[in-house]
């Protein structure tokens, strides 16, 4: 590290359930924090100006653009990551498993980015209309699929989740 | 259906699940942007502010003093490297030599201990330029009073994949030129009941792969490793080969999971670069960059094509002739090749007696141009398929008929030498128009629009593959084909799994890493299916083959006396699976078989192209008259496929490239204010999103066998974008009565477009 870098702050958040503390640089982004301190690369890089979604992490059940969101300001806060998604025993959360099963992804790098803001939709709405759905989801690029399946895969993980409350 | 021996199919055409799914939907798959190796360096590029300059003093010692930074990497300090690269023509150096020839071109990379640091070294580097005349314009560039991008002469690459000769680096900034002539056009167009001539312009497009060009080097005893987001691993290889002057069995690339290629990723991108940084720094090197930065890497090649054709008092097309201008960019990088085929692309799908095809390749002061998904197809069919329409209103004649009406028929060889036609357009049109609802009324403001497309696929036949069956009855499958997204690595094993007779769950993909796995060309030109599926199909009947002598051996017999089965052998009585005549013959649970196949240019694929990649594709659309703005409704695809291994991942890539065709057709362009990149970041180039995808989507796919791939499957995932970018301007005409030429469709175009012919109509404007 280079001799004129801010002095590091400690960050403490929970991160998937569990509470983590971290030093990072004040300037540091909630992704580099993620990808480059705690080896957790889910969440991808691609545009850097919060048009594409690939970032995305939920903060306090909220989606965030993890690669402009400052990680100071998780400071207390809840975070999930896609790595957050799959049950302990290995059971995958109904949104990746519809994902699976509709072929909502190709290439995958718009993937956690998409699961965990269709993750944020379904847990606020959980019978969106596919308008709601549109709208919500369009700050999330992909480039290969066409959405199309994407849609399908959430519309069906709404159904699942709704089958499982009861 | 059933394979070749009469059984049903198991596996192949049936959508199972994706191999690569669990690990793409929990955030574990790997791409180079995630991988670090121990001691690795970071580099950070500066770019060129100019689009033209010479570079005539470069000071680096500022940056290479600061605390972190390792090295500089500077283009008068690469002593003991041949710098140059292309697989087509050797024109681009790793970093600029003595002098830019566009604004974004890298000058010097920082090599540092981490990004940062390499990063704020960028703007202690001193660099005076000497700004030159610059050339923007393919028709300008050709002028004899144009500035020269290229003083030096070129060695033609070895690898540059098509016949012809190079002609880049004679003096002129003519890249390639390519010529297609029978019959004769003057007569034919003299004759002719009518013809319609116009101007067409397809823009340069951004193929947005979301993880951006990334590459990690090493340089050792062993030689150069490379970790990369390369589509064509074993073509960068060779370029590689030149530069460090090593055999190929000293550079060794390996691809994990790439985040969407779409062409940008094939051919040689960043890998020299990253690779003389680590040489010169003596350590690993990550060079990541930013979308910013991949828009400064590579687009597709915009054209400008001058287009005529003619019919005979049947409707008959008996004439077309196009001049087509492209551009390249500052660096030839694969236009060569897409000058080639984009000329070729303007005559299917139709049986056209006479052509005439002039097509120029130019050098220009842009960003280097290469593949882009469509690949010279898309450029071309903008003005073709424009023209159909225009000709069929010319006559009065339903454009979906006149299409039908002149489409290549099956078997046919509609141009000269190549493989005769191997779909069925009349089919795969009548498909698309029943489930648009073709003659059905529609709402004021909406139009209707088919298209289709038939593009020489396959690039070279030159594959090779190995299916080693173990022991235990698993298999592992080594392919030398990247998983961009479009499912090889679930494709691929299916294949395996249908042939041997084993669960698909228990063949393991291996795949690309050219230290590991047999050569196989490139991964692009919807190749793979065909050309590797076929291998791997041949891979593994050589297996069985093996395991046939095998089986004989252990039970005392002659070969004769066995019959395959699926997952093993039959001989009187006895029943073995391949795990058992594996253990029996080796007298262990343990070790294997491996099955080898090699495809050349040569039996099915003597003669190319591999095969026609066809489609036909048809949209209707709304237009907003006071806004111009053009919403898609309804979109339908049908794919010529020959065979769907998986339907699912076939229409998921006439999908896929429908929507990037749409994109190009509505909103993508790369625009330049004179010298500069105008729009070179996501904020303000406009790429398709959720809101923009029609509500009605209906794919289907035509699976007549009729290929040369495994169970007669062909290759997809280009051609329903090929037609789109026509489809839209046809049925913005259809709806509003205003023809627009020029790719893409905004708003304010067709506002403007709608005034015009108002205008012309005599109307007044509202």
């Amino acid at each position: 590290m280079s001799k004129d870098r801010p002095a590091l702050v400690e960050l403490r958040f929970e991160l998937n359930g569990k509470d983590v503390a971290v030093e990072c640089e004040p300037q540091q982004t909630l992704s580099e924090v993620l990808r480059g301190r705690l080896n957790l690369t889910g969440a991808k890089i691609s545009c850097e100006v919060q048009v594409c979604g690939a970032c995305t992490v939920l903060v306090d059940a909220l989606p965030v653009s993890s690669c402009t969101y400052l990680a100071y300001e998780a400071q207390g806060r809840s975070v999930t990551t896609i790595e957050g998604l799959e049950g302990r025993d290995r059971t995958l959360h109904p949104i990746q498993q519809c994902f699976i099963d509709e072929f909502a992804f190709q290439c995958g790098f718009c993937t956690p980015g998409m699961i965990l803001s269709a993750k944020a939709l379904l847990d606020d709405n959980p019978d969106p209309t596919d308008d709601e759905i549109i709208h919500h989801m369009d700050g999330n690029l992909c480039r290969c699929t066409g959405y199309v399946p994407i849609l399908k895969a959430i519309r069906k993980a709404a159904a699942v989740m709704k089958e499982a409350r009861g | 259906m059933s394979d070749d021996k009469g059984r049903d199919f198991e596996v192949v055409n049936r959508s199972v699940p994706r191999r690569d799914g669990r690990a793409k939907v929990s955030g574990r798959a790997l791409y180079v942007s995630d991988v670090k190796l121990p001691g690795m360096a970071y580099a950070k590029v500066l770019r060129s502010p100019y689009a033209h300059a010479r570079i005539v003093s470069m000071d680096t010692s500022k940056a290479e003093s600061r605390p972190g930074v390792y090295n500089v990497l500077r283009g008068d300090d690469l002593e003991g490297l041949n710098p140059y690269f292309g697989h087509a023509v050797k024109d681009h150096p790793l970093v600029a030599i003595d002098k830019v020839r566009y604004a974004g071109e890298p000058v010097a990379a920082v090599i540092a201990e981490d990004e940062l640091t390499a990063y704020e070294a960028l703007e202690f580097i001193h660099v005076e330029y000497e700004e030159l005349p610059a050339v923007m314009e393919p028709q300008e560039a050709l002028e004899p009073s144009a500035p020269l991008l290229h003083q030096r002469e070129f060695e033609a690459g070895a690898l540059r994949g098509f016949e012809g000769e190079v002609t880049a680096g004679r003096g002129t900034n003519l890249c390639q030129e390519h010529h297609i002539k029978w019959g004769d056009v003057d007569e034919a167009f003299a004759k002719a009941a009518a013809v319609v001539v116009a101007e067409y312009y397809f823009p340069m497009a951004y193929a947005y792969a979301m993880e951006p060009y990334v590459a990690i080097a090493e340089v050792g005893d062993q030689g150069v490793t490379i970790y990369s987001s390369a589509q064509h691993p074993f073509m960068v290889r060779h370029d590689l080969k030149t530069i460090f002057d090593m055999p190929v069995s000293q550079i060794r690339l390996i691809v994990p999971f790439v985040g969407g290629g779409y062409g940008s990723k094939s051919y040689t991108k960043i890998e020299p670069l990253v690779s003389a940084c680590a040489w010169k720094a003596r350590r690993p090197v990550k060079l990541q960059l930013s979308v910013e930065e991949a828009m400064l890497t590579t687009r597709g090649d915009d054209a400008l094509t001058w287009m005529r054709t003619a019919v005979d008092a049947d409707g008959k097309i008996i004439a077309r002739q196009a001049k087509i201008y492209m551009n390249t960019g500052a660096y030839a990088e694969n236009s060569p090749l897409v000058c080639e085929k984009s000329s070729n692309r303007c005559v299917g799908p139709y049986a056209i007696p006479n052509v005439q095809i002039d097509n120029q390749m130019v050098y220009t002061n842009t960003v280097p141009a290469s593949s882009f998904r469509g690949f010279g197809c898309a450029q071309v069919t903008m003005a073709g398929e424009s023209q159909i329409d225009e000709l069929a209103a010319k006559i009065g004649m339903d454009p979906y008929e006149f299409r039908v009406h002149n489409a290549a028929q099956p078997k046919q060889e509609f141009f000269p030498g190549m493989r005769p036609f191997d779909g069925t357009l009349t089919q795969d049109l009548k498909i698309v128009a029943d489930n648009l609802g073709w003659k059905e009324p529609l709402p004021d403001g909406h139009g209707r629009s088919i298209g289709c497309s038939a593009s020489d696929a396959g690039a070279y036949p030159l594959t090779s593959t190995a299916v080693r069956v173990h022991a235990d009855g698993s298999a592992s499958l080594m392919i030398g084909s990247t998983e961009l997204g479009q499912g090889s690595h679930t494709v691929l094993p299916q294949i395996v799994a249908e042939e041997l007779g084993v669960p698909f769950d228990l063949v393991r993909v291996v795949s690309s890493d050219t230290a590991i796995t047999p050569y196989d060309r490139s991964t692009g030109a919807s190749r793979t299916t065909t050309l590797m599926g076929r291998a791997v199909q041949e891979a593994s009947r050589e297996a069985m083959e093996q395991m046939v002598r095998m089986a004989a051996d252990v039970l005392g017999v002659k070969e004769s006396e066995i019959a395959t089965v699926r997952g093993g052998i039959t001989c009187g009585e006895a029943k073995l699976t391949w795990s058992e005549v594996l253990t029996r013959y080796y007298r262990l649970p343990d070790g294997e078989v491996i099955g080898r196949a090699y495809i050349r240019k040569d039996g099915d694929f003597a003669q190319l192209p591999v095969f026609w990649e066809a489609a036909s594709t048809g949209i209707e659309v709304s237009v907003d008259e006071e806004t111009g703005k053009v919403t898609m409704e309804k979109l339908g695809t049908c794919g010529d496929v020959g065979l769907a291994i998986n339907p699912a991942l076939a229409e998921g890539q006439d999908i896929g490239a429908a929507t990037t065709g749409m994109g190009i057709g509505m909103f993508e362009e790369l625009e330049f204010d004179r010298n500069q990149l105008l729009n070179g970041n996501l904020l303000e180039y406009r790429l398709p999103r959720f809101s923009d995808m029609p509500r009605t989507v209906k794919l289907e796919l035509v699976q007549n066998r009729d290929g040369v791939g495994p169970y007669g499957a062909k290759g997809g995932g280009e051609a329903s974008l090929n037609s789109l970018p026509a489809n839209i301007a046809n049925a913005v005409y259809a709806a509003t009565g205003a023809r627009i030429r020029r790719a893409p469709l905004t708003p304010e175009k067709v506002w403007r477009a709608i005034r015009d012919a108002r205008a012309a109509r005599g109307e007044n404007e509202s």
